[in-house]
């Protein structure tokens, strides 16, 4: 027995790879989002991820138009925008409030728990359960109180 | 690796020219066979499956003998066919009679093949969940059929897919090439250079021992691996749960003089960093072990090294 392999079987290695390589082409990917079961470990993770980019998101596409505004002729200050805000009706005015509370409220929390478990403290099914269902709880109930302020 | 990346040439091959390097995600050390080629990041990331055609469109196989006190249950098994590989997959329906059926899923998948369809494809060896073929996702969850127990209401029907984001070789059997090469790249055996003391055997400390508890039960069974939304992304260069607390296993073993180089491996932007906490692997482990706790810690070993 060689130890390094021989240069007939680096050949037949190769064949079965782009005999895979072919098969591969036809087989079908096995369903995943569509069929895994909704749970609140990868369903607030992706809430996460995606509170994070319409945040930031949201700070860079204001920031970018704040600082274009005097050039343009827009008037983006913050009197302005209370001004213009003061004159939307009760309803209006709570639901964008609450709109704009509940994914700065969820990040906050849920950011915390993510740091927590960088320290490798907290993960396991029934703590990553229990403080999933506390920070949805706290997610509404301070953004609502946000809202009402 | 490379056969993904192989296939994917063929599939891309009349596509594009590569792109620039500039904009290649880069770093991964372990597997280097995507650097400069963003086309296959982003076809990852587009990479949708496979729709089985729903079992409203197909027929269902009936239980061979049901009687008056029959509890007939109804299953939904993902099918596909290698030797018709034109066809789309779909979900076939099979009833049984729960009465003349073991408890667990597994025991329906064997009564279906033994009495009422036996071109039904799927792993099983051991029956008793240490082998680890029989993983597959049931009712949306990745687990062993073996360990699974069959829900007793009637009024539920279950539904049997392949683990998922696998390529499907047959039915409920998943391609596991690219996870082997994965837990074979992490160098799975005890590294040392020196000698023991004694001359006779490797020690450890009743303390060191224990340190492994919970890592080498592992039965690479791949349900983890399978079950996190970021191993289905980019599982061409990050473990992915299963083979990462392999890998833990080893750098946390006292006897093993490799840990450095086991931990820089590591140390890159994709083969370990790709997992995001979303911790759906421990939620799902069949044998009760925690991945994500020893992600963290290779994490947090890497972090104040």
């Amino acid at each position: 027995m060689s130890s390094a392999p021989s240069a007939e079987s680096m050949k037949e290695n190769d064949a079965g790879t782009s005999i895979l390589a072919r098969q591969r082409l036809n087989r079908p990917v096995a369903p995943h989002l569509m069929i895994y079961k909704a749970q609140i470990t990868w369903y607030l993770s992706g809430l996460n991820r995606i509170t994070g980019c319409l945040l930031s998101g949201g700070f860079y596409v204001f920031g970018a138009l704040y600082l274009v505004a005097p050039y343009v002729g827009w008037h983006l200050e913050t009197a302005v925008l209370a001004a213009a805000f003061a004159k939307w009706p009760a309803v209006l005015k709570v639901g964008a409030k609450v709109l704009v509370a509940l994914p700065f409220t969820f990040h906050s929390f849920n950011g915390v728990r993510h740091l927590t478990w960088d320290t490798a403290s907290m993960i396991d099914n029934k703590k990553v359960n229990q403080t999933g269902w506390t920070v949805v709880g706290l997610t509404v109930v301070s953004a609502l109180l946000l809202a009402f302020l | 690796m490379a056969l993904r990346l192989a296939s994917r040439r063929l599939a891309l091959a009349s596509a594009a020219a590569p792109a620039p390097r500039i904009f290649a995600r880069g770093m991964a050390s372990v597997l280097e066979h995507t650097k400069g080629e963003p086309l296959s990041t982003v076809s990852e990331a587009l990479s949708s499956s496979t729709a089985p055609t729903p079992p409203s469109k197909t027929t269902t196989i009936k239980e061979p003998e049901p009687e008056k006190s029959s509890k007939i249950k109804t299953f939904h098994i993902y099918r596909w066919n290698p030797d018709e590989p034109s066809s789309k997959p779909k979900m076939q329906s099979y009833t049984l009679d729960l009465n003349k059926t073991g408890p667990m899923m597994l025991d329906a998948l064997i009564r279906i093949k033994n009495e009422v369809d036996p071109t039904l494809t799927f792993r099983r060896s051991c029956r008793e969940g240490i082998c680890g073929s029989c993983a597959m996702n049931i009712d949306g969850v990745n687990t062993l059929a073996c360990l699974c127990r069959i829900p007793t209401e009637t009024t539920k029907e279950s539904r049997i897919y392949p683990l998922p984001h696998t390529y499907v070789v047959k039915d409920l059997v998943p391609d596991l090439t690219q996870f082997y090469k994965q837990y074979k790249s992490i160098k799975p055996y005890l590294q040392r250079s020196t000698p023991p003391p004694d001359g006779r055997e490797y020690r450890q400390s009743h303390e060191d021992r224990r340190k492994l508890d919970g890592l080498y039960e592992c039965i690479l069974c791949a349900c983890c691996s399978t079950s996190c939304p970021s191993y289905w992304w980019n599982q061409e260069e990050y473990l992915g749960p299963a083979v990462l607390l392999q890998s833990y296993r080893w750098i946390a073993d006292s006897r093993d003089e490799k840990t450095e180089q086991r931990k820089d491996a590591l140390n890159n932007s994709m083969t370990l960093y790709r997992c995001h906490t979303i911790l759906n692997c421990s939620r799902t482990c069949p044998k009760g072990l925690n991945p994500a706790l020893a992600i963290a810690e290779i994490k947090k070993s890497l972090a104040f090294a």
